[in-house]
């Protein structure tokens, strides 16, 4: 058992590969560097020993770094992990890496309880927060039952869920046209996806859901481990199947639904990163922590991309995540149709 | 033997599409009574009616049909040929290459004239069809999955540029989204014109087509160029999708939509198919356009989200029928 190491402490104990290790490892360390960029890009470049004094409190640019820029950092860090978690639990689910939350319109549910929210109700952020839940769940739930006869594996479900998706995007931009013109100007800046102008004080909860979700999701990895198995085999190994299954969708589309309610629905890195994570430390299953790490190592370096790509417009971010995870998409399908010839 | 329907049906699917012209010149932010809609036509009334007929609604209306049409038969012959009931060009991706070949056009300066938007449309819907085809005709959902990918990235890439250069791209603001409205101004001859040779076309490649069904081997036994006809049918298809697109701009699950529901009352027959589709589809757009109009107190929805709304539950129905589709 060279590959492995094995933490203990009293009846807990942790298994890890080396590998997956050295790839978390690496990922953090990425994440971090693109962390400090993104501190030092702005209108105005700021050099990275400046930067870190003012991370410090010290020096002429406190201001701009930590209470601009910082908040920007962290939510494309916290909520690109929390993408990749839900991306790695729906992927898992379905056994199906194209079963991710942005392609069977779990997203587009939840942007629909937001918009719901903000123009209906009045749009405080637990409102929010709850409606853009409510949302999701009944997306899933929809997909969920449409797709029953066929069962909850293969392609059918993603295509029912791509329907669903459609359809579900054109409510949105329904509400959003029907609303008022100030509420409608808000909406579509976020209806892409984007990070633009978010701060500290609309970052404190949606943080604080995705910490608690994340160490749910890390007690539940288990038995995830074991259903990955097979039905059969989880059961007679002491897995609850159905009750792991829907505390797994339960914190799924909260993940999901805590980032759209703030960020608008930013797709395609729920897709990509637990891919991403499941090729770099070559696991079997798809693994959470990796999905987590590329999550976010992905949706920061769309940021930054998206920040620099067209200089003086900030493109929402969710326009980079498009391009680049579609094309990620079509890349996973050419793989597919290669093996099969 | 049962008698045969099929004429009555399709004589009043016409009648429908009449019923459907005239509600679409009488209904708007201005409704009007279909008498002044009359005056306004033959030209005796005057003022604002006579304005808003004439210059507005006609156009729009006549536009809506070439579209429906256009759209419904693309849907119909993709749908033929591939022998896959899940495929339809905007699905497909083939009008999203369509818009992002104006996109593109139009940043490098190319797309200025009607007939420069043409010919765009047409090689961005080329290009698409073909690598779309290439990728994903293993199996009928993965051509849907490519399709949704390869419109997402190019969309993704047309909004990047639009965002660049706003200025340039005010004019593609509600095209951009598809919808008939704003295109009011634009000459529709050459559009009109194209998508009427196109659609003659698609109704001589009926017979072939016909054939084809049959399989390979007894379409070549009964003296079919198994070749040629697939070839005129996606330059048929490129045709239609692409001078659709130029003109009221990506409308996906029309061409979804409109076979099926012909497929149900036209039964086997490539020819009665077509036939229902040419009429079905302008019926089908022309209410989508009247309830764009009409389901905000305020200005209008982009016709391509109703046709969304409405079309997407034919997916899911088509992929729920058991054993229609093989995964």
């Amino acid at each position: 058992m060279s590959g492995f190491l094995v933490l203990r402490a009293g009846a807990y104990s942790l298994r890890a590969g080396r590998r997956t290790l050295v790839v978390s490892l690496a990922l953090l360390l990425a994440a971090l560097g693109l962390a400090v960029l993104g501190l030092c890009v702005g209108t105005s470049w700021t050099p990275p020993r400046e930067v870190l004094a003012a991370l410090a409190g010290y020096g002429d640019e406190v201001v701009v770094v930590r209470e601009w820029r910082l908040p920007r950092v962290a939510a494309a860090l916290v909520f690109g992990a929390a993408l990749g978690l839900a991306g790695a639990v729906f992927q898992n689910l379905t056994r199906n890496a194209l079963g991710s939350p942005d392609v069977v319109g779990l997203d587009a549910g939840s942007y629909t309880g937001a918009l719901f929210a903000i123009t209906v109700l009045g749009g405080t952020s637990a409102q929010l927060a709850l409606s853009s839940i409510a949302g999701g769940l009944a997306a899933a739930g929809a997909v969920y039952a449409l797709s029953l006869r066929s069962g909850l594996n293969g392609m059918r479900l993603v295509v029912i869920g791509i329907a669903v998706n459609a359809m579900l995007t054109a409510l949105n931009s329904w509400i959003v046209l029907r609303a008022e013109l100030e509420v409608a100007m808000a909406a579509t800046g976020w209806s892409a996806g984007s990070l633009n102008g978010v701060d500290w004080d609309e970052l404190v909860l949606p943080f604080a859901v995705v910490a608690a979700l994340a160490g749910a999701l890390a007690a539940l990895s288990p038995g995830l481990r074991q259903a990955a198995l097979g039905d059969e085999l989880a059961v007679t190994s002491g897995v609850r199947l159905n009750r792991l299954r829907l505390l797994l969708v339960l914190a799924g589309v909260g993940c999901t639904a805590t980032v759209t309610a703030v960020a608008g629905p930013i797709v395609f890195i729920a897709l990509a990163a637990p891919q991403i994570g499941r090729l770099l430390t070559g696991a079997a299953g798809v693994p959470l922590a990796p999905a987590a790490l590329s999550g976010a190592v992905l949706l920061l370096a769309a940021d930054l991309a998206a920040q620099l790509l067209l200089a003086p417009v900030a493109l929402p971010v969710g326009v980079v995540t498009t391009v680049i995870g579609g094309c990620y998409l079509i890349g996973l399908l050419v793989r597919r149709t290669r093996r099969n010839a | 033997m049962k008698t045969d329907y099929r004429p009555v049906v399709l004589a009043a699917s016409v009648v429908l599409l009449l019923a459907m012209a005239v509600a679409s010149l009488c209904v708007g932010a201005q409704a009007l009574a279909p008498a002044g809609v009359w005056r306004a036509l033959t030209g005796s009334g005057g003022g604002d009616a006579y304005l808003i007929v004439r210059e507005v609604r006609v156009p729009r209306t006549i536009l809506g049909i070439c579209v429906g049409a256009a759209l419904g038969t693309a849907g119909t012959l993709v749908q033929t040929l591939t022998r896959n009931p899940l495929a339809e060009p905007g699905i497909l991706g083939v009008t999203a290459g369509a818009g992002f070949a104006i996109n593109v056009g139009g940043v490098l300066g190319l797309a200025g004239g009607q007939p420069a938007q043409l010919a765009l449309a047409s090689l961005g819907a080329v290009l698409a069809a073909v690598l779309v085809y290439a990728l994903g005709s293993a199996a009928p959902l993965r051509l849907v999955l490519t399709g949704v990918a390869l419109s997402a990235v190019l969309s993704g890439i047309s909004l990047g540029l639009r965002l660049m250069l706003p200025d340039v791209f005010d004019r593609f603001r509600f095209w951009s989204v598809g919808s008939l409205a704003g295109q009011e101004q634009a000459p529709l001859a050459l559009p009109a014109g194209t998508i009427a040779v196109a659609l003659l076309c698609a109704a001589l490649v009926t017979r072939p087509l016909n054939a084809l069904m049959l399989g390979d081997e007894v379409a070549r036994a009964l003296g079919g160029h198994v070749l040629r006809t697939r070839v005129s049918v996606l330059v048929i298809v490129t045709l239609l999708a692409g001078a659709a697109t130029a003109a009221a701009g990506p409308i996906a699950f029309l061409g979804l939509m409109v076979p099926h529901l012909a497929r149900r009352v036209a039964g086997g027959s490539i020819p009665w198919l077509m036939a229902f589709t040419m009429v079905l589809g302008p019926v089908l757009l022309l209410a989508s356009d009247i309830g764009a109009r009409v389901l905000l107190p305020t200005g209008e929805v982009p016709v391509a989200v109703v046709t969304a709304f409405a079309g997407a539950p034919v997916l899911i129905w088509a992929v729920r029928r058991r054993g229609a589709v093989p995964a």
